[in-house]
């Protein structure tokens, strides 16, 4: 028994030494099977125990495994110092002033870049509506319940809300923090601001990036981009709002596209419609596309709901106005005819370069 | 909601074309989803008797089979094996259409002609089976040459399946999508059912409502005479044909009521239910209830929704007993039974938030709970129970109403709304009479009193969703452009002085975009959400901004950095061999409020009511460098690119710790030297990091990094544009020189630079363009080497002139320890 108590401390002893001797992780590596492998003195105690009567057996393993475990523990420690040694070591050889770097000797390589299809997209689209009279307007992708939600006139446990499948964050009350639905917040931000400031009338264009928990497939994703127009003016009708949406068709999509509305439902507008193309594919011949009626859904719009108004503080009485809101990257889509949408952010280089 | 036309077809006159009513349909926001025909095709077949069966020589999968279809033997030839001589079997004509257009016409198989088709039951459009024909011999009157429509009793059918918007609480039913078309086409909307006296005294049932807030009414009928058994055929049917399985003649009966009149009912077995007596209050907190369908609920308890205040509203016995979910799933207890003879029918209204609380709550959802949470008619009582009765009598001619008994809550007011043509015609931008108006709205069931150009307007009780005031206006004036239809309205495209345009921010970041283009950089679009390893490569100490439901964990903390995302796609596309490729990224990064000393700040919470700390959120452009030969170095040389297009007066590139995820020894900032702020790093990837993430091939590379803070960037208190006016270079010639310069190590060559420029008038620009170490040079030391351009705008400089300039030069290089090498 004592004899196997001596044999365990001299083992440890002996491996400690030889473990802090080491100045590199090769040399470390080296010793191993002395200390811990096959040719270890603990191993062969480990394996000398089956001769022993139970008992002894037992309290001799214990003695074993805390001897085994201590090495180990002194091998590990060792390792990690030796390499963060090695790897600061090799930093050091490595190091760069990149204040030295003189630009001019550098000689980048020559080949077209891409800008993502969505910002080529963004751009169009934004252009259009600037040439319009629109100022481009953007707001933050984290919002609370209140600006995505209750100022849109939806009430909590309002059913509505379900239209919305919501990516909720861990932070206030449950359920008050989100990653935005839809641009239609900004809209908040946007009436907010106007009459804070007094600079109303409104007439913007929202694009950002948006939210829904779906799980992704080829007409989907989670994560995509909306743009959103609002207009907030003196006299501002049902009819302009039919306007714009022509006229913003036929300067995105070519003279030959016409849009059209049907009564739709959204909290926030009043009366809400779905405003719809001549389907790009067929030219409104009727195609599997736009399931042979020649149209396609594009967006939803309206006017403004007069409870939105109430929200924002915003005189119904003096001030009209209609917004209306569609996805960028299903006009990309259209566009490119890009047949599974999951190829947006699958960043292959071969896609991305098709935008050069 | 699934519609049979027939159903429709009842109550008002359809277009005839399928495509003109779909058309219209759409056009009253009535979405059309689906169309469905059955038994298309039905029309045409008969019943056939096989009467011979004959093989045909060289071929072992069809026969020759003489069948009598009525009119004398008829030669067809079938690859069928399922039957035997005198078996009746369906039958396609020459001249039949099978569903999908299919035209039977005579055809020569093996040289012998087939005079029409024995069918399966799949090719009639009557279920799946087409493992062989369909063998008709179990069918009571089956003889050859019946009409099939006759012997299955099957009439060919149209189902449009609508999706009403959430506004319509109307469009849950038959009658309600009837009345809507009548009104647009301005045909008449006829119902012949009619509502039944009840009975004047209660039999043995009563009704309580103890939570007056949560139902506004409960009507029990007692009704007597009754025997379980299946429906009609034609109500059964329509049930199935509208999505609803049939059960028994009484729940058919309830269900029936239900699609036709929108008003869910709820069927109880009298003599399950303690004392006749039904009542509704709110469920304790605890309390259980076994559904319908077997579940046991446990009621009265919040969820974690916001808002959600735990109120269940339940039916109780005579005992207080729960014995159901108001409006959303009946008990399992009072289920109506084979032995059944008397039933209570209640019908009531339910408060509508109650209802969409308690089903989302306990994600129990069904066509009652659906009509409850949009809101029923309350003011249709009767006619439901009286043609809940008439359906009931179809298979049980002795039921009769023998008790009634009800009991009142608080019901929604109607609002009253006053709408004149101006109101209208500012809204819509398009004139309507009121007469117009007023015509389309009563189709509806609005009440409507003209007055001139103005109109009161009574909103009924099918249309809970209309609200009062302002807002209901807006409501009444949707309704009546809706039904004059949206395609008839105005167009104006409206002109206004305020110009449009981008913000500087905007137009700045289309400059970025426009130069990392030009530098030969791809546009990637990674995941805003990341996942906790991912986090810990480039901000371990973080507290994450966490999803609370997110769809896998792998993105459920939104990004503080694109790092990761940007070398994860970078790896990938090496991997697929596209490893020549620089990815930037411009989007959206955000730091939690708790590690942030100046969170934003925004209303939150019911009613907007809590002022809360929310994430900051920042723009970045990150750019991971990875073709060949890239490093910190090119890194470096693109900043200076995209320095000059942004027009930045003063940025020096010092080094600085680097942060995790970034190479320690070859990181730098971009400070703005006038500042002292800092907007942006430039480096390489920590080793250790690509390693972890790129596969052995691409595991030693190194991969650039440039990172900007667009949000710090357009601080305009912190970062220094370059003056927008610009001197017009000299005609005069330029005096030019090198100054290379041995410095201390630690003294920057930009601060030297920067020295060198300001230390005369006559400097016009210094440049570096070599830096030098070792050789003969002292440690700790190393030569830059400036290329230095003097000039004046008037004249060519004299040789003495330049001489000072350049001791002048000179002795501003010595105040920092830089002498001339």
């Amino acid at each position: 028994m004592s004899s196997l108590e001596e044999t365990l401390r001299h083992a440890v002893s002996a491996a400690s030494e030889a473990i802090v001797a080491t100045a590199t992780v090769a040399d470390l590596l080296a010793i191993e099977p002395e200390v811990l492998g096959k040719r270890a003195p603990v191993v062969a105690a480990q394996k000398s125990l089956g001769s022993l009567e139970p008992d002894e057996r037992r309290v001799a393993g214990a003695l074993v495994q805390e001897s085994r475990r201590a090495i180990e523990e002194l091998y590990t420690a060792k390792k990690t110092e030796l390499e963060e040694l090695e790897r600061q070591a090799r930093c050091a050889a490595d190091a760069l002033d990149l204040g030295d770097v003189v630009p001019q000797s550098v000689r980048l390589p020559i080949q077209a870049g891409s800008p993502g299809v969505v910002a080529i997209t963004q751009r169009t689209l934004e252009d259009v509506f600037v040439g319009m009279g629109f100022v481009v307007a953007e707001g933050p992708e984290i919002e609370t319940d209140w600006y995505n939600f209750e100022a849109l006139n939806i009430p909590p446990a309002h059913p509505a809300r379900g239209m919305w499948d919501t990516f909720y964050l861990d932070l206030g009350e449950p359920e008050t923090v989100l990653l935005r639905t839809h641009t239609s917040p900004t809209q908040i931000h946007l009436m907010e601001k106007a009459v804070r400031d007094g600079s109303l009338p409104i007439h913007a264009v929202m694009p950002g990036r948006c939210f829904r928990r779906d799980t992704p497939d080829a007409r989907h994703l989670a994560a995509f981009h909306q743009i959103e127009g609002l207009v907030v003016d003196e006299g501002i009708t049902f009819a302009d709002l039919a306007g714009v949406i022509e006229t913003f068709t036929q300067a995105y999509f070519g003279p030959d596209i016409q849009s059209r509305l049907r009564p739709a439902y959204f909290p926030f507008t009043e009366p809400s419609a779905e405003f719809e193309i001549t389907c790009t594919i067929c030219r409104g011949d009727g195609c599997r596309t736009c399931s042979h009626t020649g149209w396609i859904e594009l967006g939803g719009c309206g006017m403004v709901d007069p409870a939105v108004f109430a929200a924002v503080g915003i005189d119904a009485d003096r001030y009209s106005g209609f917004a209306f809101g569609f996805g960028i990257d299903r006009c990309a889509q259209m566009r490119h005819g890009i047949a599974d949408m999951r190829a947006l952010n699958d960043n292959d280089v071969r896609f991305l370069r098709s935008f050069s | 909601m699934r519609v049979p036309l027939s159903w429709l077809s009842e109550f008002v006159a359809l277009p005839e074309s399928l495509d003109d009513l779909t058309g219209l349909l759409d056009d009253l926001g009535l979405v059309v989803e689906g169309i469905e025909h059955v038994g298309e095709g039905l029309a045409d077949g008969v019943v056939a008797r096989v009467d011979e069966i004959h093989a045909i020589e060289g071929a072992d999968r069809i026969r020759r089979v003489i069948v009598d279809a009525g009119s004398g033997p008829l030669q067809i030839v079938c690859g069928a094996m399922n039957f035997v001589e005198g078996n009746f079997v369906p039958l396609a004509p020459v001249g039949a259409v099978l569903p999908g257009d299919f035209a039977i016409a005579e055809r020569k198989m093996k040289g012998v002609t087939s005079f029409g088709m024995l069918c399966s039951g799949r090719e009639l459009g009557l279920g799946d089976d087409h493992a062989g024909l369909m063998i008709l011999d179990d069918h009571a009157g089956v003889a050859p040459g019946v009409a099939l429509t006759a012997l299955l009793g099957i009439e060919p059918e149209v189902i449009v399946d609508i999706s009403p918007e959430g506004n319509r609480p109307d469009a849950w039913s038959v009658v309600g999508i009837a009345r809507d078309i009548a009104t647009r086409r301005g045909v008449p909307f006829t119902d012949s059912a009619i509502a039944l006296p009840r009975p004047s005294g209660s039999g043995s049932v009563v009704a309580s409502i103890s939570s007056p807030d949560l139902c506004g009414a409960l009507h029990v009928y007692e009704i007597d005479g009754v025997t379980v058994g299946d429906s009609s055929p034609m109500i059964a049917r329509r049930l199935e044909q509208a999505g609803m399985r049939p059960v028994n003649n009484i729940v058919d009966a309830s269900n029936y009521v239900m699609l036709e009149r929108g008003q869910p009912t709820h069927p109880y077995d009298a003599t399950r239910v303690a004392g006749h007596h039904l009542g509704v209050r709110a469920a304790r907190s605890g309390e259980t209830l076994v559904t319908l369908d077997g579940a046991t609920r446990t009621l009265g308890t919040p969820g974690r929704g916001l808002g959600d205040t735990g109120v269940d509203c339940v039916i109780v016995d005579g005992n207080d007993t729960v014995i159901g979910l108001a409006g959303v799933m009946g008990g399992a207890s009072s289920e109506i039974e084979e032995s059944t003879s008397k039933v209570m029918l209640e019908i009531a209204f339910f408060d509508p938030m109650t209802i969409a609380r308690t089903s989302k709550r306990l994600g129990l959802r069904s066509e009652a709970s659906h009509r409850f949470e949009r809101g029923v008619d309350f003011t249709q009582s009767e006619i439901v129970a009286s043609r809940f009765v008439e359906i009931l009598r179809m298979t049980c001619p002795n039921a009769s109403v023998t008790g009634y008994a009800n009991a009142q809550g608080a019901l929604p007011e109607l609002p009253r709304i006053t709408v004149s043509e101006s109101d209208i015609s500012r809204l819509l931008g398009t004139s309507i009479t009121v007469e117009e108006a007023a015509r389309l709205l009563r189709g509806i069931g609005f009440g409507v009193a003209v007055d001139g150009v103005s109109m009161t307007v009574d909103a009924p009780a099918s249309r809970l969703d209309v609200r009062p005031g302002a807002a209901g206006r807006a409501d009444v004036i949707e309704e009546i452009a809706r039904l004059y239809s949206y395609r008839r309205l105005e167009r104006r495209t409206p002109l206004w002085p305020q110009p449009g345009g981008l913000s500087p921010v905007q137009q700045e970041r289309r400059i970025i975009r426009d130069a990392a283009v030009g530098l030969g950089w791809s546009e990637a679009w990674t995941a805003s959400l990341i996942s906790d390893e991912d986090l810990a490569v480039t901000d371990p100490t973080a507290t994450p901004i966490r999803v609370t439901n997110p769809l896998a964990s792998e993105e459920s903390i939104f990004r503080t950095s694109m790092l990761v995302g940007l070398v994860k796609s970078w790896a990938r596309n090496a991997e697929r061999g596209f490893s020549e490729t620089t990815l930037f990224e411009i989007g959206g990064v955000a730091t939690h409020p708790d590690n942030s000393t100046s969170p934003r700040r925004a209303r939150g919470g019911v009613g907007g009511s809590i002022e809360m700390n929310l994430p900051v959120e920042r723009e970045v452009l990150t750019v991971v460098l990875g073709r060949i030969d890239d490093d910190a170095t090119t890194a470096v040389a693109s900043w200076s690119v995209l320095a000059d297009r942004l027009g930045l007066a003063d940025v020096a590139v010092v080094s600085a710790e680097a942060p995790h995820g970034w190479h320690p020894t070859r990181h730098a900032v971009l400070r703005d030297v006038r500042t002292g702020h800092d907007f942006g790093r430039v480096g390489e990837i920590d080793p250790s990091v690509v390693r972890h993430i790129a596969i052995s091939q691409f595991a030693e590379r190194r991969l650039g990094i440039l990172e900007i803070d667009l949000t710090a960037l357009r601080d305009h208190e912190s970062v220094t544009r370059r003056d927008v006016r610009v001197p017009v270079p000299s005609r005069f010639p330029a005096a030019t020189f090198d100054l290379a310069l041995v410095t201390p190590k630690n003294v920057r060559a930009h601060d030297v630079r920067r020295a060198l420029t300001g230390a005369h008038p006559l400097v016009e620009s210094v440049t570096l363009f070599d830096v030098f170490r070792g050789g003969s040079l002292p440690e700790n030391t190393r030569s830059v080497t400036f290329a230095v351009r003097l000039s004046a705008p008037d004249r060519t400089l004299s040789e003495s002139e330049v001489a000072d300039a350049r001791a002048a030069l000179l002795a501003a290089a010595g105040e920092l320890s830089a002498t001339l090498r």
